[in-house]
């Protein structure tokens, strides 16, 4: 009967997935439809001005880009609000720790859920972006993989984040202050190269960039800025930061 | 050789910061048996309880639950507990059916299991019917019945209650005291905290006065009732206010004036109030009654349960 371990972590994902089904096509809708019109306005559009960037069309330049900053949007959108409700609103994690459910269930069964919708999101994208032409190489099939890496390790510190927060108002400057600039800076609609060695020291530190950039290598077939393991081993680093930062904050605010 | 208790508590403290929410009490509960933490808010009710269910450590003492140790074995100790809080968290964004299946889940039951088990528990609670609607709509009495349900999906060997009937009508706390005397019928160890003098008179075999973090009387409700108070308890209420105390001198065994009316404990209430008659006072009202648990918290801390 002891609910512990793997078991515990599925069924928090499936907690979270009965939650997501009410919200399946809102959801759907914004996560898919919304790249796609990034792509057809700035990518058709802009790159018409703009022309080729390093011998390929600027769409195939940013297709990657706007892949990595929607599963960065959908992490850091998931981990706030419903976060911040499970805490103080719903108090579903004050459920769930009354079972045999564990800190670390609650942070990995919520952090797989986002796992999950990421993967047939990015599989989808690939499709129509593969009508549109905007795919140069057969590596772009882990293109997928690396959206779920950029999920995890950018999910885990916002969800540490929100479990120490008691006002919403706090998600303004987070969007303001950290996610709008990492958004910008992460080389999805230009190359960081172009910015002021301050700046990209922006890029560097984000998860986005490393996301965006093994992408960007992927679907256009050529090798990353830094070497892949590098990029690896800063979203590892990510993860692993962001995965003790979130047990942390939860074990805290649960223990009272 | 006698069964352990199912939960021990010896020189139980929890302090938060300077406060000391409980300071050192001794409790032990009996498998079978409903027990109850009684007193007013802020006499550590819900500290204890949020202790035996393994969500808060002791400071200090010794605190053993189904003869493991709530620190270590905490997985495996919420397991077999089910816990209705006292702020509700249901998961309002999913149906009641639901809510019951993703916490079956929670304690391992396996899908097929947690659908039978949600079906049969809200059968129990009188909820059959609003299976596949949505919690919000729900009444509080009825939102309670269906935390009861859930707290119940693991057939724990223990159910706490925290202050189960806190804010509902009167209709619909007896509907749940019928419900949890079933579940006591059952086998099932109760153990609730609540400040209403007459849930703990119907539910608690036994029970436990707490006032500012210690427990100051134990006992079944007959118990202390006989321990710390009468039989009856003659409730009189002077035009003139209290002034007429003094001269119930020796009227009944004790004289208790409140700022609003003069209590009389005494063995024989229509006697007592003879008595009143005959020294000549006129009271406004005479109110003869039964002794409750009201009146042995009164005795016992000098002040009323519900302020």
């Amino acid at each position: 009967m002891a609910g512990s371990g793997v078991h515990a972590t599925v069924a928090v994902l499936e907690r979270h997935l009965t939650l997501y089904r009410r919200l399946f096509w809102a959801s759907a809708m914004s996560s898919f439809l919304l790249p796609v019109l990034f792509l057809v306005s700035i990518g058709l559009g802009v790159g018409g001005y703009v022309g080729d960037l390093g011998g390929v069309s600027y769409l195939q330049w940013i297709v990657p880009g706007v892949m990595a900053s929607t599963a960065f949007q959908m992490a850091v959108g998931e981990t706030t609000y419903p976060v911040l409700g499970d805490f103080k609103w719903t108090r579903g994690y004050h459920a769930m720790r009354a079972t045999p459910v564990r800190i670390g269930d609650m942070v990995a069964g919520q952090v797989l859920v986002m796992v999950v919708r990421v993967l047939p999101q990015a599989v989808v994208f690939l499709l129509v972006v593969l009508l549109f032409g905007g795919l140069r190489s057969w590596w772009s099939v882990v293109t997928p993989l690396v959206c779920a890496a950029v999920v995890v390790a950018s999910a885990l510190p916002v969800m540490g984040f929100s479990a120490r927060i008691d006002n919403d108002g706090y998600f303004a400057l987070l969007f303001r202050f950290v996610m709008i600039p990492m958004t910008l800076f992460a080389g999805v609609f230009f190359p960081v190269a172009q910015l002021p060695v301050v700046a990209q020291w922006l890029a560097w530190v984000s998860p986005l960039w490393h996301g965006v950039e093994l992408c960007r290598a992927a679907t256009l077939g050529v090798a990353p800025p830094w070497p892949v393991w590098a990029h690896v081993a800063c979203l590892v680093a990510w993860t692993v930061a962001g995965g003790w930062f979130a047990m942390r904050g939860f074990a805290r605010r649960l223990a009272v | 050789m006698a069964e352990e208790p199912l939960i021990v508590a010896r020189g139980l403290v929890k302090r938060f910061g300077e406060f000391t929410a409980v300071d050192g009490i001794d409790v032990s509960v009996e498998r079978g048996e409903a027990f109850g933490f009684l007193g007013p808010n802020g006499a550590g009710k819900s500290s204890t309880m949020r202790m035996i269910s393994c969500v808060s450590a002791p400071t200090a003492g010794e605190l053993r639950i189904l003869g493991m140790d709530p620190v270590r074995d905490g997985v495996a100790i919420r397991g077999r507990l089910g816990v209705c809080p006292q702020l509700d968290n249901l998961d309002t964004d999913l149906s009641v059916f639901e809510n019951l299946t993703t916490y079956a889940r929670y304690f391992g039951l396996s899908r097929a299991e947690a659908r039978r088990r949600a079906g049969e528990l809200l059968e129990f609670v009188q909820l059959a019917d609003r299976a596949k609607g949505k919690v919000e709509p729900l009444s509080g009495g009825m939102k309670r019945r269906l935390t009861i349900a859930r707290a119940m999906v693991n057939d724990p060997e223990i159910v706490l209650l925290d202050e189960p009937t806190t804010g509902l009508d009167p209709q619909a706390r007896h509907l749940l005291w019928e419900r949890l005397y079933q579940l006591k019928r059952r086998g099932v160890t109760l153990v609730l905290t609540t400040h209403y003098m007459d849930e703990a008179e119907q539910l608690c075999d036994r029970l436990v006065v707490m006032d500012g973090g210690r427990i100051v009387a134990e006992g079944s409700p007959r118990e202390l009732i006989a321990r710390y108070s009468t039989p009856e308890v003659v409730e009189l209420r002077f035009a003139g206010g209290a002034d007429a105390a003094v001269k119930l001198d020796g009227v009944g065994e004790r004289v208790d004036p409140l700022p609003d009316r003069v209590l009389v404990y005494a063995r024989d209430g229509d006697a007592a109030v003879a008595e009143v008659h005959r020294r000549g006072l006129a009271p406004s009202s005479v109110l003869v009654r039964r002794s409750t648990l009201e009146d042995v918290f009164l005795h016992l801390t000098g002040r009323t349960l519900v302020d």
